[in-house]
């Protein structure tokens, strides 16, 4: 009988010891390099151009130059996610067209995040000739954060009850009238919050604006969708594996990377503390 | 009638709209085949898979890829060893340990984990984790596959422990009374009911994970040490085949042999990760109706 007892003490304790080890090294991370990055990152760093060939100066432009893709990523992504989301939940029926539609979601969500940038620079960079710039780029990132935004989408629709539906029909309104006055207007913050993920993911992201968009080096700030850009992510690659002097750009890129973790983590938490508070409540 | 019609006319925009998913991962299809199937007019298709060296650059160009799709194995599997036992614990902590409000926070900071971008990753393995292996294991190099699995480990536990961490949370509670009942205590009803019960989702989870692993670029790019030769040990600097695409699409000529070469690695990617995600996806369909 003790035996059992110390078992279960045991187990438990090195499921929780588990646990403790994975949070350890999120704290690990962000620790490292928030104490480092902190020292590099003030008001000149995030509103200067970089000079001195990457040695000195801000990270204005890399700023900037997330923030158009991820804007970019998102225009094209966000509309396209929720008309896939409305269709797969208000008007398609179980069947062969919808089972293969969420297949290409789900596998398109797996699909590795180079293998994006590939197709970006075969079909935006080249094909269409848009060349290496914000829109090849956007775009590209806008097809990765797809899948995220036609699953929290579909997510916030299914969690309108059916009885809202069925009033709204039953008033004489259409089923494109009851969609778009009853159900939209009821899912959308769930909506904003599968984007507000999206645009997370997207402005982390390296690997397709390799070949798309990324730039080491500009000049002056991007001022067209055509101009190619620097971006926060592939700043600190470049930065780390580019360039002649190391001892100079090492700590640029611990200032580059507290910016972005900043960023990347503080969308995220919003959405996620949104998404909860958002499920928690619509308990209609 | 009209009515009738500016319905079905809407209908049939979301019906094309929702389509786009499809036309996309078609796309990528088309474009990766169009553009990597070249390759064959050079090189044969055993010579190309199971050629033991990736020299691109040189004259004649050798694009043995057996180097690069041994790294990406030996960096996923490393990886997988790390994140499966941490990923499934931590499941069945949020599951059936912590109290809920201790719940909501773990899964939280295990979402943000998720969040954090893998260049981050990278270059907290190049300033931080390289310089520690090294000096711990007296290598001659801290970027070698170890330290890249530790970090892929650490970017695939998120994947495993959510899906696992869903797939434990679905087990009917009626199972575990029943096994409460016959005088078994929580561990030994997590152990012997529930994780059975659980398993099919967890491997759903596992092959995802896994899946995260081999098409995880920047991290490996920036911390596996780039060496495309077969490796030997767990300690020596490896290239995978993300690494190689993202390292050297950038030098190569548009429409040239190395160009199609990479194509053709990107292919065989796209394949594998196709396939796990075909594999997790009738996983976890069985497991769902097996439940109900």
């Amino acid at each position: 009988m003790r035996l059992r007892k110390i078992k279960e003490f045991i187990g438990f304790g090195i499921v929780r010891l588990a646990t403790i080890i994975i949070l350890l090294a999120l704290f690990a991370i962000l620790y490292f390099i928030v104490i480092r990055g902190i020292k590099v990152v003030n008001w000149q760093f995030l509103s200067q151009m970089p000079h001195s060939g990457m040695t000195a100066g801000g990270i204005l432009p890399a700023i900037l130059g997330t923030f158009y893709l991820t804007m970019c990523a998102i225009c094209f992504a966000f509309p396209l996610g929720v008309a896939a989301a409305i269709y797969l939940t208000e008007y398609a029926k179980q069947g062969k067209l919808i089972r293969i539609i969420r297949i290409g979601v789900s596998n398109l969500a797996g699909v590795p995040s180079v293998v994006f940038g590939l197709f970006g620079l075969a079909v935006f960079v080249k094909f269409f000739g848009f060349g290496i710039s914000i829109l090849s780029g956007g775009l590209t990132l806008g097809i990765l954060i797809l899948p995220t935004i036609i699953r929290s989408s579909e997510e916030a629709l299914l969690l309108v009850p059916h009885s809202f539906r069925w009033a709204s029909l039953a008033l004489g309104a259409s089923k494109w009238q009851t969609i778009f006055k009853v159900v939209l207007p009821n899912a959308v913050s769930g909506m904003l919050t599968g984007s507000i993920l999206g645009i997370g993911r997207a402005a982390g992201e390296t690997a397709p604006i390799l070949f798309t968009a990324a730039a080491f080096y500009t000049t002056k700030l991007p001022c067209s969708i055509f101009n190619e850009v620097q971006a926060l992510p592939y700043h600190i690659y470049a930065l780390m594996t580019e360039g002649v002097h190391p001892k100079a750009q090492v700590p640029i890129a611990y200032g580059t990377a507290l910016v972005l973790i900043f960023l990347v983590l503080g969308i995220n938490c919003i959405a996620i503390i949104m998404r909860n508070r958002f499920r928690r409540r619509q308990k209609w | 009638m009209k009515r009738r019609q500016k319905e079905n006319l809407i209908q049939g925009f979301f019906c094309g709209l929702s389509l786009c998913s499809i036309l996309f991962l078609l796309g990528i299809v088309i474009v990766l085949f169009k553009e990597g199937l070249p390759i064959f007019n050079v090189i044969s298709f055993g010579k190309l898979f199971f050629g033991k060296f990736w020299y691109p650059t040189y004259e004649p160009a050798d694009f043995g890829m057996l180097p690069l799709i041994l790294g990406s194995l030996m960096v996923t599997v490393g990886a997988l060893i790390i994140s499966v036992p941490l990923g499934v614990a931590s499941a069945i902590y949020i599951s059936e340990v912590a109290h809920p409000k201790g719940k909501e926070f773990v899964k939280l900071l295990i979402e943000l984990l998720a969040g954090v971008p893998s260049v981050v990753y990278g270059f907290f393995g190049m300033v931080f984790l390289a310089p520690l292996v090294q000096n711990f294991f007296g290598l001659p190099v801290g970027l070698n596959a170890f330290t890249a699995a530790i970090l892929l480990g650490v970017m695939a536990i998120p994947t495993i422990t959510s899906v696992s961490e869903d797939a434990i949370s679905a087990v009917p509670e009626s199972f575990k009374e029943a096994s409460y009942a016959l005088g078994a205590n929580r561990w030994e009803t997590t152990v012997k009911i529930t994780l059975p019960a659980a398993m099919g989702g967890i491997s759903t989870g596992i092959i995802l994970g896994m899946g995260r692993a081999v098409g995880e670029t920047m991290t490996v790019l920036m911390v596996a040490g780039g060496a495309a030769v077969i490796p030997h040990s767990f300690f020596e600097p490896v290239r995978t085949m993300t690494a190689t695409i993202a390292a050297e699409m950038g030098e190569t000529v548009v429409g040239g042999e190395h160009f199609h070469a990479l194509f053709a690695i990107a292919i065989v990617l796209f394949l594998m990760t196709l396939t796990f995600n075909i594999i997790a996806d009738f996983l976890s369909q069985r497991f769902r109706r097996r439940l109900r």
